[in-house]
């Protein structure tokens, strides 16, 4: 036998006692052949199409887990953005075309279906306009659909046309939602640069270049992350790196095995593996408590983002290192709510909202699931997501916006979104208004790729 | 037909039967094995093997079986394809 018994072990300990799991498999299938002029047979055919796809998914993976012993966490669903399928419809319509899906979800057992999106970061078509203004209500009357919209990318420059929609969508999701504390926006995402191939919510789409379907893999596993570490306490930096990396690596490499199998078993081709460090409040599964154990006193503190820059580096060089085809958003995701770290950290007065922008230009995404006082102004929102997406489309990196301005509740107070979303601490905006740079509209032209100082 | 291997690993305190106990599931199920390693390490009783399971249609009733010896002899004992250990320890 040539595999050890030491390394038998490790495989099992990190499965039982540090929270390795595969956290996604994620079907992408492309809904273009849907289309139809007549919208009651398009929703029929969509339906048709993602239970057809879709209807062994959950099977498979149960059985595949049990085999090989490494839990599978979510199987989910992503389709073609849904605003190109909109064309002439009303925003009755379009509300719709999300129960339609929210239905298909619950008919296979499917926890979150994304790709309720519109890529928007230049101009917005018609059908985009009515998906955007069927937002608030979709994201509110549904329970499995996850919406995205990008609005700006390196190239394209930031429409802030579309930013000051997003703010007052974001703004009315949340009324609309108020008994929920403004749980639709939990499944709302604002993109820089957004990635076609991401297996993770609520930001997944199946992009304009996927083909017919694809499984994509989602890994994560900050708990193996951390006690590895804990191991070292007096590495030095470069060893923290590798210890980061070496860890990144065996992890991806049972995610790429993993989702081959079930790749192959479905008879759909394999798209990419995503090894992203996604917390949860697990106890130990958290991303600030790496941060921590490379030697921050509360994550937010001066260093955090070095700290941060590190991580997500080491995890990214294992990964590419572990898989012929990495993808998706790759490095160390920052959600608030979903991590207990930082919530204590926000609670300890280390973290505060303009550090955890900072923290996004060198982590993998942005500012996620961050609960916000409930009298922002919608303006106040769309300066917030300028800001962030200003960070990715300088930086060339994807950048993402998804907070909750929860109604009725101010700075200080906690919201409980139950699951796996989590609970967070509600925090307090700049009290000055962006008013009049988010009315003035228009775009932000695209930055130059020379002269980068 | 390719062989399909897996791995069962059992931890605990040593204790009379083990073995005996273990292989009657794998005996009761048709499986054969391929290789024993078993060490005794300060009184814990530590051992894998490794299976022939092309002909297993479901590691999870094994898993079911194995989890009522773990609990009456307060063991750990799992069964996994070998092909995750290799795809995680080896390049």
């Amino acid at each position: 036998m040539n595999i050890a018994f030491a390394e038998i072990q490790e495989t099992i300990r990190m499965v039982q006692m540090e929270s390795l799991d595969i956290r996604t498999v994620t079907m992408g299938i492309s809904l273009k052949d849907c289309i139809d002029a007549d919208f009651d047979q398009m929703n029929e055919k969509v339906f048709d199409k993602i239970t057809g796809y879709a209807g062994q998914l959950t099977s498979v993976a149960e059985k595949v887990e049990k085999e090989y012993g490494i839990p599978i966490i979510n199987k989910r669903i992503s389709i073609t953005p849904a605003a190109e399928l909109l064309g002439n419809a009303t925003k009755e319509q379009a509300v719709q075309l999300a129960v339609t899906l929210d239905k298909a979800a619950r008919t296979l057992g499917v926890d979150f279906i994304g790709g309720y999106s519109a890529l928007v970061h230049k101009g917005i078509t018609k059908g985009e306009q009515t998906l955007l203004d069927a937002l608030p209500e979709a994201l509110s009357k549904t329970e499995r659909v996850c919406g995205s919209v990008s609005v700006a990318t390196t190239r394209t420059g930031i429409n802030m046309d579309a930013v000051k929609q997003m703010g007052e969508i974001i703004k009315e999701a949340s009324n609309l939602t108020k008994e929920q504390d403004g749980l639709a926006c939990a499944k709302l995402v604002v993109f820089c640069n957004p990635v076609e191939d991401n297996p993770f919510m609520a930001g997944a789409f199946h992009g304009t270049g996927e083909g017919e379907a694809v499984i994509n893999v989602g890994v994560s596993g900050p708990g193996v992350v951390l006690n590895a570490l804990k191991k070292y306490p007096d590495a030095d930096l470069g060893e923290v790196s590798d210890v980061i990396k070496k860890t990144a690596f065996k992890i991806t490499r049972a995610g790429e095995l993993i989702g081959r199998v079930v790749a192959d078993r479905l008879n759909i081709p394999f798209g990419i593996m995503d090894l992203s460090l996604a917390p949860t409040n697990a106890m130990n599964d958290s991303v600030a408590e790496i941060l921590e154990e490379i030697g921050l006193e509360r994550v937010g503190t001066h260093g955090t983002i070095a700290a941060l820059a590190l991580m997500n580096d080491a995890v990214k060089k294992g990964g590419a290192m572990a898989s012929s085809y990495v993808g998706g958003l790759s490095g160390a995701f920052i959600p608030v709510s979903e991590d207990n770290g930082m919530i204590k950290g926000i609670e300890d007065k280390a973290l505060t909202l303009p550090k955890l922008e900072a923290m996004t230009c060198v982590c993998s995404v942005g500012l996620d699931m961050i609960a916000l006082s409930g009298d922002a102004s919608p303006s106040s929102l769309s300066g917030l997501i300028a800001d962030e997406m200003a960070i990715g489309m300088i930086n060339k990196k994807t950048t993402a916006v998804r907070v909750i301005p929860v109604p009725g509740k101010k700075e200080g107070d906690m919201v409980e979104f139950g699951g796996l979303l989590g609970r967070a601490p509600v925090m307090g905006i700049n009290p000055y208004s962006s008013d009049k740079f988010i009315s003035r509209g228009g775009r932000v032209p695209a930055p130059l790729q020379a002269l980068i100082n | 037909m390719e062989q399909k291997r897996a791995i069962v690993s059992v931890v605990g305190k040593d204790q009379v039967g083990i073995i005996a106990k273990v292989t009657a599931i794998l005996a009761d199920n048709q499986m054969n094995v391929l290789d024993i390693s078993q060490t005794i390490l300060q009184d814990f009783f530590t051992m894998m093997m490794l299976v022939d399971v092309s002909e297993a249609e479901n590691l999870d009733k094994l898993q079911k079986e194995f989890d009522q010896v773990s609990e009456e002899m307060g063991l750990k004992i799992n069964i996994q394809l070998e092909d995750i250990f290799q795809s995680m320890h080896r390049i």
